[in-house]
């Protein structure tokens, strides 16, 4: 498989802040890849350096075949970039922005318009596509300017946090956008600072921390190196947790709050099979919930401490 | 890049800030009216006085071409603005990982401020002749005062670019925006500067717009001296070519550092 975008030995300080200490990335053409990690880890600096916004200290970047540095216009004419922070004209209505875009890449009048109406479309935005984009929600904003991404064709798109503060409908149709995309061959690169959300649409993920890659690998080898997931059981008294931890073996009990934590994937076949394994004793159970990991685990499991002493002020060092 | 895909981009661009002015059209209201409101406000204050001039003058034509400086000055400080916003809002960031020459977003802001400021010179004008302002001058001076208007909103607007590109917030600009709204103040705008004490008129002689405003009174109402011309004219060209090589040193060094 070719390679979309290869990074090695990428360094990059702010000051005496180092925020990129030697990444190596390997994204194959027409994939999904997912860097993951907590606010200041380094990844919308990432992003920049591979759209040449943003010059690296050390290291290689190549896009679509070129190298960022000696070759950024060829690199722009291949990617489209979507950031945390919608870079739309305010000032100006759906449409125009849209106009506005094919205009700078150079398209016909008629062209111009049947793809930007294609767009409104196809993000819902036909309605308010002569609205100018100060009264627009932030999830229309979010979906006006992917759709201004999308009117080049790119065939390599970042997509830095795209669905961070997003509703969960517009996080699902976000989703949905990103999975067509990838079907009709384009190369995703997307940061994202929620596990599930790499675990919906990654074919590969590389945790970032600190500015170093901490784990890589496909959703499932990454999961499976993460314990955490589990389904917990909560009794109303001693006697029916006794039972049941009797009956299901491989568990961990709690007899200060009365609950057992049962390893398991959490889905729904996992759930039916735990329960027929309690028989009777399933009518002693008061509450049944599903934890599944999230990045807290996943940073707790790889660094062995939590997210939250991470220096948030590093995400403004972009 | 080719000349033609820099000159359409810079079109495209142009378009892009123009629209900006249609839309909100109460811009351009603010930029006819803070003017004429000076105008009045100078004609009414210090119009009594007369300000040292000879009795027969008559102070409108005195004061007009400071007003038409001021107006120049209040659309750069719009164009900084405007160009704040799209620094601060992400799209400068868009279009630079786009195939286009940053140099076409540069032009597009230039030709758009300079339309944008002629348009509103040209109705203060057309309001201080309604209010009494009598330039003398015939078709071959007009067309050299327009040419150093135009020559002063290129030089004040790419000032303004770079300004706006370099602030990380929209407070930042205060500085700017006191130096091209305060700075006419202290020149030969609105008294003669020999009225002005010792510090102050050494200071009103050597400025930029004093050599400038007199250019144009002397074009407008007057008689003009050549050396005042070339010193008018040589400002102009420091400020844009000082204003154009600081602008593409912003657009070409990374994104927010």
């Amino acid at each position: 498989m070719t390679s979309a975008i290869t990074a090695t030995g990428l360094r990059k300080s702010f000051g005496d802040k180092t925020v990129l200490d030697g990444i190596d990335l390997d994204v194959a053409a027409g994939t999904t890849f997912s860097l993951l990690g907590p606010n200041g880890a380094g990844k919308t600096t990432t992003v920049q350096i591979m759209s040449t916004l943003v010059h690296a200290d050390g290291g290689q970047v190549r896009v679509a075949g070129h190298d960022v540095v000696s070759q950024p216009a060829a690199v722009r004419a291949a990617i489209g970039v979507t950031g945390q922070f919608s870079a739309v004209d305010n000032l100006l209505s759906g449409q125009e922005n849209l106009l506005l875009m094919a205009d700078l890449h150079h398209m016909g009048r008629a062209e111009g318009r049947r793809l930007a109406a294609e767009l409104l479309d196809q993000f819902d935005l036909t309605e308010a596509a002569k609205k100018t984009v100060t009264t627009y929600s932030g999830g229309m904003k979010r979906r006006l300017d992917l759709a201004m991404t999308l009117i080049g064709d790119p065939r390599i798109i970042f997509l830095d946090e795209p669905t961070t503060g997003l509703d969960p409908r517009s996080r699902r149709m976000m989703w949905q956008t990103i999975r067509e995309l990838v079907a009709s061959g384009v190369t995703i690169f997307l940061t994202t600072q929620q596990l599930d959300e790499a675990d919906e649409l990654a074919d590969r993920i590389a945790v970032l921390d600190h500015g170093k890659v901490v784990a890589e690998g496909s959703p499932e080898e990454l999961k499976r190196s993460i314990p955490g997931a589990h389904v917990r059981l909560h009794f109303a008294d001693a006697a029916g947790l006794d039972a049941a931890a009797r009956a299901v073996g491989g568990a961990f009990r709690h007899d200060d709050t009365l609950t057992l934590e049962v390893p398991s994937d959490g889905g729904a076949v996992a759930v039916r099979e735990l329960l027929n394994r309690l028989g009777d004793t399933a009518g002693e159970v008061d509450e049944v919930s599903v934890h599944t990991p999230d990045l807290d685990d996943v940073f707790f499991a790889l660094t062995g401490r939590p997210t939250a002493e991470t220096t948030p002020e590093m995400e403004n060092a972009r | 890049m080719t000349t033609m895909t820099l000159v359409q981009d810079s079109a495209t661009m142009t378009r892009r800030s123009l629209r900006h002015v249609l839309r909100y059209p109460v811009s351009l209201v603010v930029a006819v009216a803070v003017p004429v409101l000076l105008l009045l406000l100078f004609v009414g204050v210090f119009g009594a006085l007369k300000a040292g001039l000879p009795a027969h003058a008559s102070y409108i034509n005195y004061v007009m071409p400071a007003i038409i400086v001021m107006t120049a000055g209040y659309g750069s400080s719009v164009t900084a603005q405007g160009v704040n916003r799209d620094s601060t809002e992400g799209i400068i960031g868009r279009f630079r990982t786009m195939a286009i020459s940053p140099t076409s977003m540069l032009n597009g802001y230039v030709v758009s401020a300079l339309v944008r400021t002629l348009v509103s010179a040209a109705l203060v004008i057309a309001v201080a002749i309604g209010l009494g302002f009598r330039p003398t001058a015939d078709a071959g001076r007009w067309l050299a005062a327009a040419g150093v208007i135009v020559l002063l909103v290129l030089a004040l607007t790419w000032l303004a670019v770079p300004f706006g590109l370099a602030s990380r917030t929209a407070e930042g600009l205060t500085g700017f925006i006191l130096i091209v709204q305060l700075l006419p103040f202290i020149s030969s705008a609105f008294v003669p500067t020999d009225q002005m004490s010792t510090g102050v008129r050494w200071f009103a002689a050597h400025e930029p717009f004093t050599p400038i405003i007199d250019t144009l009174r002397g074009l407008l109402t007057g008689t003009v001296s050549g050396s005042t011309v070339v010193t008018a004219v040589i400002w102009c060209l420091v400020l844009v070519v000082g204003g154009y090589l600081w602008a593409r040193v912003l657009v070409r060094r990374d994104l927010n550092r």
